[in-house]
């Protein structure tokens, strides 16, 4: 007993100078100069000592500490606070702390002038996300039609792409991981949109600037799409689809140390089916058959790096005849195979903290095969006097590199410096064969060399400058062109911002109108856009005005009954006002975005005869989208409504000397109401591996006419509506997901 | 002489284990852990995960203290985001918890690895992020919390907080969604059957878990 008492007295003995010794007391208040701030922790830096702000910013605390010490304050959003304090071992010390704030991706104003965005991130601009791509009623799927469902787009029908505030499809690029994509969409048909080759689900950010877009892209007048490909998969999965139009199958396979994936996929497409259920207008001897394929690798080449690749083929066919506005009794015949084959190389990486480089490399090889003429009642093969134009033989044969090197420097705060080069290669040859089988060839090569530096500059929070400038050499043109980018945003209170964007943009004049006789240059167009947003986390609600000015667009005339480019006279302007509304509040588990758009243009260009709207421009577009959530039946109920005012339609012809109007006129409104409903019956179960989601969709639902535009015979005698191929388009599909990585798992833990 | 050895080697594996912890260290740690227990608010957690994180940056090298600073925050955060409905996005506000718990919980990992604690609670931020978003988190985090808790699982099965984790998805989730009231009595009941056998490595080994299961089970009655 005894030498435990003294053990006892001697931990006493070494305790009294402790219990002895009195505390200090640290209090006071945390503010940000105007209101307080709960739950800073204040902590005496390397001791245990500290406490954290209360409701009031006030905070106390006692300790035993003695001598110089750091005091520092930490809160998410603010810059550290530290300060020397002497602390003697008594009284009360009081430091009252303001926290500055930090300039963070999160809290900083977000330069949104002209984009949207579709993406996790959390930003202003980011209005839509991935899954609202894929489960817009309207779209289909597909990565474009649901972006036609904002301000800015067009509502047209009869071709593919995207016409942006009186713009051709032509004059919107669309990149993925940073390089040009150059037949994003399936070969086209005419009258007949068709669908673009990737899968959304390849994608996991979207921005689609509807103007005064990044110096890190270029060649294009009115819109850029840039697109994000996904990074590391989330497991290993293989999944399985089957629709109507044709069955799909994928399979992915995520390392162990997940550092490493790989995988690719098969889809079938086959209208058939589809077609046999649904009239079409057009006769096919061949129906649209695509067979695409794909396959991947992503590398995580350290903690920061991610090497890239994605490569694409595919192959498709479709052949049809339609009633000729000709001829009566004969029919027109069109016949499109295609292979192309998409390949893409990027790799990012952080060079030390400040460095990051971003490079990227894409080739493209695009092969169509096209054969028009007429046939009679009886299909067989005929050439008639005076329409023996029609009947041809286009062999096409387009190879595409394009390259991409950006490095960015970080600067102070979230400031940062980007600059880096971009080529863009391309050699096209086409064999034209007429009727009499004489062919004429022609190649076409380019070569782009850009340049690009832009630096954001946040001078505050609440105020951001984004500047850059491209610089462009066209071998073909042989031409330069520089073309200064500036946009600026400034943040009105917590959730609101204004901004403004200016540049200008160049484009090469459209291929399809080349060689040109005469020496042409680059076609111009200088943005203004302004922008108010505001954005809460159920609502978004943004406007936006903008004026376009084109500059040096290409006219064209007829050589050999070819329309060729002749010169850069065109010319023109756009301007109008968009609203967007997105409300997540109001009722409950009911989302939906209302968007609306004002659009005045005219333009004089290709063969206009003077400045008018062009056919592919209405003045006022509109789109209701709809997405409501039954939890307790696991079913999604998508509903969209496109509206577009009546498009203007033109017959222009030549009379040897110039062109002139020999028709005009309005189409009726524009109405498509879309319903979807997707049933997820393994949605929001946390420990499911397996997702399933079946898809029904109707496009036009209520079979409302609709007329994209009016074609006319060749001798102008008749004309007749541009239609859909069919009224209402019906797509019943289900597609598997089965995550596989841990089933070797649960076959281990069984033995 | 069986029972000596026993209690011999108990004791020797008590002092080994707390050998690198300095005595300021375990009672400062002690008197934050027993707070957790009657911890209920946001604020309160936020409190403590502060007060473990000062300790944790003072010793810079106790995986315990790491570890309890990412629990409280996770617990804050999910405090948080419980409520509201599966279309909500309620990110902005529960993500500043999930990225700082992240943190803590990885120099937990550095110091200390292959611990089955330590991916309980990477399981709840993985529910905790997806808490914050379900409709568009549900395909990435759901995936992520159950390998969370397959692994916390596979290095130790007999650790009754796997178990809280799991019967809490399981009573929490509506049935439609996979939930099952019934199922989740069965796991609260394993891990209660056992905490009767768990002994934690030291006084400030995890220990937490006690009162929810008695508390979620005192609803079945």
């Amino acid at each position: 007993m005894r030498p435990i008492i003294s053990i006892l007295l001697f931990i006493l003995l070494i305790c009294i100078p402790d219990l002895l010794s009195a505390q200090t007391t640290i209090a006071g208040k945390v503010t940000d100069k105007k209101n307080p701030l709960i739950g800073v922790s204040i902590t005496l830096k390397d001791t245990y000592d500290g406490a954290t702000s209360d409701s009031s910013g006030k905070y106390s605390f006692k300790t035993s500490e003695k001598g110089e010490f750091i005091l520092t304050a930490t809160s998410v959003g603010y810059k550290t606070f530290e300060q020397t304090i002497k602390l003697d071992g008594k009284g009360i010390l009081t430091i009252d702390i303001v926290l500055k704030e930090e300039i963070t991706e999160l809290s900083a104003v977000v330069i949104s002038a002209g984009t949207f965005e579709a993406s996790d991130r959390k930003r202003a601009a980011a209005v839509l996300t991935p899954i609202d791509i894929v489960t817009t009623a309207s779209a289909n799927g597909d990565v474009t039609g649901a972006l036609k469902t904002l301000p800015g787009a067009q509502q047209v029908g009869e071709s593919e792409g995207l016409f942006v505030r009186g713009g051709t499809a032509g004059e919107t690029k669309i990149f993925i991981d940073g390089t040009l994509v150059n037949n994003f969409f399936h070969s086209s048909s005419p009258n007949i949109a068709s669908y673009g080759r990737f899968s959304p689900f390849l994608f996991k950010g979207t921005v689609f600037s509807t103007g005064g877009y990044s110096a890190l892209y270029g060649q294009a007048l009115s819109s850029a799409l840039i697109l994000e490909s996904i990074d590391m998969p989330e497991r290993t999965s293989a999944n399985l689809g089957v629709s109507i139009i044709g069955i799909n199958g994928g399979y992915q396979e995520l390392s162990k140390n997940k550092k490493f994936s790989w995988g690719g996929a098969y889809s079938y497409t086959n209208l058939a089916p589809a077609f046999a259920i649904i009239k079409q207008k057009q006769d096919y001897s061949q129906v649209p058959e695509f067979h695409d394929g794909d396959a991947n690798f992503r590398i995580k080449t350290s903690k920061t790096g991610m090497l890239k690749y994605y490569g694409y083929f595919s192959k498709s066919r479709l052949d049809y005849t339609v009633n000729s506005i000709d001829s009566l009794g004969y029919l027109d015949r069109f016949g499109v195979s295609n292979f192309n084959m998409y390949h893409n190389l990027s790799w990012k990486e952080s060079l030390g903290k400040k460095w990051k480089i971003y490079a990227g490399l894409s080739y493209s090889l695009n092969q169509d095969d096209i054969k028009s003429g007429m046939k009679d009642a009886n299909k067989n093969e005929v050439i008639l006097a005076g329409l023996e134009f029609k009947t041809f033989n286009l062999d096409a044969d387009g190879n595409y590199y394009n390259a991409k090197l950006i490095l960015e420097r970080r600067l102070k705060g979230i400031s940062a410096i980007r600059f880096g080069g971009e080529y863009n290669a391309s050699d096209e040859k086409s064999i034209f064969t007429i009727y009499t089988g004489q062919k004429f060839s022609n190649r076409l090569k380019e070569n782009i060399k850009s340049l690009f530096a832009e630096s954001d500059i946040y001078l505050t929070n609440k105020l951001a400058a984004k500047i850059g400038g491209r610089f462009e050499q066209s071998s073909m043109l042989d031409k330069t062109n520089i073309a200064p980018r500036f946009s600026l945003a400034y943040k009105v209170s917590k959730n609101a911002q204004a901004s403004f964007a200016y540049g200008i943009f160049y484009q090469d004049p459209e291929r399809k109108y080349l060689p040109s006789p005469d020496n042409l240059i680059f076609m111009k167009a200088t943005h203004y856009v302004a922008q108010y947003m505001k954005v809460t986390s159920l609502r978004t609600f943004r406007t936006e005005i903008f004026y376009k000015k084109y500059e040096d667009l290409v006219k064209t005339g007829v050589a050999s009954g070819r329309d060729i480019a002749i010169n850069n006279n065109g010319f023109g302007n756009a301007k109008g006002i968009e609203f967007f509304w997105r409300d997540k509040k109001t009722i409950k588990n009911l989302d939906y975005w209302i968007s609306y758009s004002y659009l005045d243009t005219k333009r004089d260009f290709l063969n206009f005869p003077h400045a008018i709207m062009p056919s592919f421009a209405a003045t006022h577009t509109a789109s209701v989208v709809m997405k409501k959530f039954v939890q307790p039946w696991k079913m999604q109920f998508n509903a969209a409504y496109n509206y577009a005012s009546g498009r203007p339609y033109y017959d222009i012809r030549f009379d040897g000397s110039k062109y002139y109007f020999a028709d005009m006129g309005k189409v009726q409104d524009f109405h498509n109401f879309s319903i979807a409903f997707n049933y997820l019956p393994s949605i929001g179960k946390e420990n499911s591996k397996n997702f399933a989601v079946y898809v029904l969709s109707v496009s036009n639902a209520f079979g409302i006419k609709q007329v994209y535009g009016y074609q006319y015979s060749y001798n102008g005698s008749r004309k007749e509506q541009i239609v859909p191929p069919s009224r209402i388009f019906v797509y019943i599909g289900a597609f598997f997901s089965f995550g596989i990585d841990r089933s070797q798992e649960a076959v281990d833990r069984l033995f | 002489m069986k029972k000596t050895i026993i209690i011999l080697s108990a004791i020797f594996v008590a002092n080994f284990s707390f050998a690198q912890m300095p005595d300021k260290f375990v009672k400062a740690m002690e008197s934050k852990i027993a707070e957790i227990d009657t911890t209920h608010t946001a604020q309160g957690f936020t409190d403590l995960a502060n007060a473990f994180e000062r300790i944790a940056d003072a010793e810079k090298n106790q995986w315990l203290a790491y570890y309890y600073a990412a629990y409280c925050n996770a617990s804050a955060g999910s405090l948080i985001g419980t409520g509201g409905d599966m279309m909500t996005s309620k990110a902005d506000k529960t993500d500043p918890y999930a990225d700082k718990a992240d943190k803590q919980i990885s120099k937990a990992e550095e110091l200390m690895k292959n611990n089955s604690e330590i991916y309980v609670v990477k399981k709840m931020i993985a529910t905790l992020r997806l808490l914050g978003d379900p409709m568009n988190r549900y395909m990435t985090y759901g995936p992520e919390a159950q390998a969370m808790l397959d692994e916390a699982k596979k290095l130790n099965a007999e650790n009754p907080r796997v178990y809280i984790l799991e019967a809490q998805d399981k009573y929490f989730t509506p049935e439609q969604f996979g939930g099952n009231k019934e199922e989740a009595k069965v796991l609260f009941e394993k891990a209660q059957k056992l905490f009767e056998t768990f002994k934690p490595e030291t006084s400030i080994h995890p220990n937490w878990g006690r009162s929810q299961v008695a508390y979620l089970l005192s609803l079945y009655k």
